[in-house]
């Protein structure tokens, strides 16, 4: 006697032909007015122009993936079926990555430190790693909203705009320095962020998303439109950069300066060497912050509400105080990278605060594993390095995104760092009844 | 007096356009209870499909304007409701059942995609068309302010109420619709009984999809541009009424989508015109302060 074989396991080949051109017949159909024809602006009226050789490439792609895909997922659910059965009540364990992620992580800090020193004389080495913190900073600050607490935040490029924007301002109108300016900045983008929070976040998470998506949009046309305040489309310009406990960063003259200080030769790269420093000290601020917080009752209910909002209801957490105090804390790391970024830039428009930036850090946070610190990192240096490597590769760069945001959430909807495990859990019961 | 009028009736375009998206998002919201996001991005690739094919018409020598609107409509309807179809397929069927948050980010992937597929299939630039319907009705003349209805606007008025008529008697009289509200209220039991539940909800997505692709097409009629950037701005504000009229209520995103387009009408002609979106946006967060379930929409009870 043979046990019936399963049929999920037993398609034969003319079944899985049949299936992928089935697919690849809605990929023509998704792929003729897209892929197939487009419009061409020939000197007035607009032509169409055909591509059906690609259009053919493209629907062959979608009849192979399909075959391989279906194939492959065949043989893994056939094989942890397998596996099932052979192991029965035997456990896997996946304990034990902690020290591991701890190790990488100190490895990174490390070379955080040491890489303006190895690359002392390469503008663009140091440059580039400046941007690659400054989202780390940013994912950072999304990832208590959108990792810690399970809130999705479209929006949160206005809080960086709001801090880079109160310093401009107070730099330019008021002449307040980076270093007392930089909590003010903060704590407006997180006043900004309580007076969006608050009345949407009394509702249904999902409402969030959209309100942020709102509020976004919101500070972008308010910057664009209100010449008088914000300088309008053409931002604001010669914004102060920070100095070194009151020594600025110029060529030796009358008033003391850092190179004339210290008695150094004066060069421009002393200055971006200082704002690295800069924004890898405010990122350990950020990690120690949050990782402090993660340990208090406060840091444990942000995620027991991620986890099961009615049951800290029932247990009497404040859900909504609980929610407001992550979003502003977001917020405000948020304002505080805006500082930042406004301060290194020198220079400030609503171009740099768009949709599209949001959707950058959301995707940092979501690739690199919500909640995971060190996966921010990883994603953040990803997502920066490589537009700067390949050329051809920043057109498809947003495409991709989006195309690894749907993946990731279908294959890991925790990230690929992060088990989106609570970092407290009641003990199950081994081998219990 | 005249420029109210005016501006009455370019709102309630606008409005119909907003209400005939918000329709899919208040479907979808109804039946899986997650915001779809790409809604907005569905209605823009209509309307560049609306685009190529008033192209390939013209080129064709088609000038009978009826047959050229119904030959756009029909195309548009049936490839954009396949993108609905393939939307829901692939990004958001997989994740039935997981967390809270996963279809949320999913659909905002899938908005990013769709939005840069059409940039770079289609070109970043705006396409414009040659104008379809010209002419109108002058209405009636007043302090040398003239009314004008245009075709265009009669057309988009029209076409709506006849689809949200027809819309209303399938929920409420045919056995899909019927299938449908049984999915609305209990996905399970609805299994039970042996209707196939991924199938309705497959054919909501594509109904919500067919009901922007009419709206792509008109407002390529309308307007006479897009661009892929479209889909962002009208998705949030269709949201926005699909929520003023209280999220899962039809006749609500309808009633929502010609408030927000008299809003927006209005506050253009005697505040600012660049605030408009602001305004917008300030209602939504106003409606949702304080009077979260919407104008008709029934106030949400959470159960464990």
């Amino acid at each position: 006697m043979r046990a019936p074989v399963l049929v999920h396991d037993a398609l034969t080949l003319a079944e899985r032909c049949k299936d992928a051109a089935s697919v690849a017949l809605i990929g023509l159909l998704l792929g003729v007015p897209m892929v197939g024809l487009t419009t061409v602006d020939q000197g007035g009226a607009l032509q169409v122009a055909t591509r059906w050789p690609l259009l053919g490439a493209f629907v062959l792609a979608v009849f192979v993936g399909r075959l391989v895909l279906r194939y492959s997922i065949d043989r893994v659910s056939a094989g942890k079926r397998l596996r099932e059965r052979a192991e029965g009540a035997a456990t896997a364990s996946s304990a034990g990555g902690a020290g591991w992620v701890r190790q990488l992580g100190i490895a990174a800090l490390v070379l955080a430190l040491l890489m303006p020193i190895v690359f002392s004389d390469n503008r663009y080495v140091v440059d580039t790693a400046t941007t690659v913190l400054i989202y780390v900073m940013l994912g950072w600050g999304l990832n208590v909203v959108v990792g810690l607490a399970g809130l999705l935040d479209l929006g949160h490029v206005a809080f960086y705009a709001v801090g880079a924007y109160a310093y401009a301002l107070l730099s330019t109108q008021f002449g307040w320095g980076f270093w007392a300016a930089l909590p003010v900045a903060g704590g407006i983008a997180a006043l900004a962020g309580l007076l969006v929070g608050w009345p949407s976040l009394r509702l249904r998470g999902d409402y969030l998303a959209i309100v942020t998506l709102g509020f976004g949009e919101i500070i972008r046309v308010v910057l664009v439109n209100w010449t008088d305040f914000s300088g309008g489309p053409n931002g604001i310009a010669s914004i102060p950069r920070p100095s070194f406990f009151g020594l600025p960063f110029r060529p030796p003259g009358d008033t003391p300066s850092f190179a004339g200080f210290f008695g150094l030769e004066f060069s421009p790269m002393h200055r971006i060497v200082f704002l690295y420093y800069v924004i890898l000290l405010l990122c350990l601020i950020t990690n120690l912050l949050v990782t402090r917080l993660r340990k208090l009752p406060i840091g444990r209910a942000w995620e027991a509400v991620r986890e099961d909002e009615i049951a800290c209801r029932a247990l009497g957490i404040n859900v909504t105080g609980v929610k407001l105090s992550a979003f502003v804390f977001g917020a405000m790391l948020g304002g505080v990278a805006g500082v930042f970024f406004a301060a290194r830039q020198g220079f400030i428009s609503p171009e740099s605060f768009t949709f599209n930036e949001s959707a950058i850090i959301l995707a940092i946070v979501v690739l690199g594993g919500m909640g995971s610190q060190l996966g921010v990192v990883l994603a953040s240096l990803v997502l920066v390095l490589l537009p700067e490597l390949g050329r051809d590769f920043s057109e498809f760069r947003m495409l991709l995104f989006g195309a690894a945001m749907i993946l990731i959430m279908i294959w890991r909807p925790g990230g690929i760092l992060s088990r989106r495990e609570p970092t407290l859990r009641v003990a199950r019961k081994e081998g219990g009844a | 007096m005249a420029l109210a009028l005016q501006q009455l009736i370019n709102g309630l375009t606008l409005g119909a356009v907003y209400g005939l998206i918000a329709i899919g998002y208040t479907m979808v919201y109804g039946i899986i209870g997650m915001i779809n996001f790409a809604h907005g991005d569905i209605y823009m690739v209509s309307a560049f499909i609306a685009v190529t094919a008033f192209t390939l018409l013209a080129a064709a020598g088609i000038t009978s304007v009826p047959l050229a609107l119904a030959v756009v409509l029909f195309v548009s309807v049936l490839f954009t409701s396949v993108y609905g179809w393939a939307v829901e397929r692939t990004a958001y069927r997989p994740l039935r059942g997981s967390t809270r948050l996963a279809p949320l980010i999913s659909a905002i992937g899938m908005s990013i995609f769709l939005q840069n597929m059409v940039q770079l299939t289609q070109g970043a630039r705006v396409k414009p068309i040659p104008p379809v319907l010209v002419g109108g009705f002058d209405i009636f003349e007043a302090d040398g302010f003239t009314v004008h209805l245009s075709y265009s606007q009669v057309l988009i008025i029209v076409v709506t109420v006849l689809l949200m008529s027809g819309f209303t008697w399938m929920i409420s009289r045919t056995s899909f619709g019927r299938q449908q509200r049984a999915c609305e209220q209990d996905m399970t039991m609805t299994g039970l009984l042996g209707i196939h539940v991924d199938r309705i909800i497959s054919l909501t997505f594509m109904l919500g999809a067919t009901l922007a692709a009419v709206a792509g097409v008109l407002v390529t009629v309308y307007y006479g541009v897009v661009d892929f950037y479209i889909g962002f701005v009208a998705g949030i504000k269709a949201f926005t009424a699909a929520v003023l009229g209280g999220i899962g209520s039809m006749p609500g995103a309808m009633l929502g989508g010609v408030l927000i387009g008299l809003i927006e009408a209005f506050w253009a002609a005697y505040l600012s015109p660049e605030y408009k979106d602001v305004a917008t946006f300030s209602i939504l967060i106003l409606v949702l302060m304080f009077r979260p379930s919407g104008l008709l929409g029934r106030p949400e009870v959470e159960k464990v």
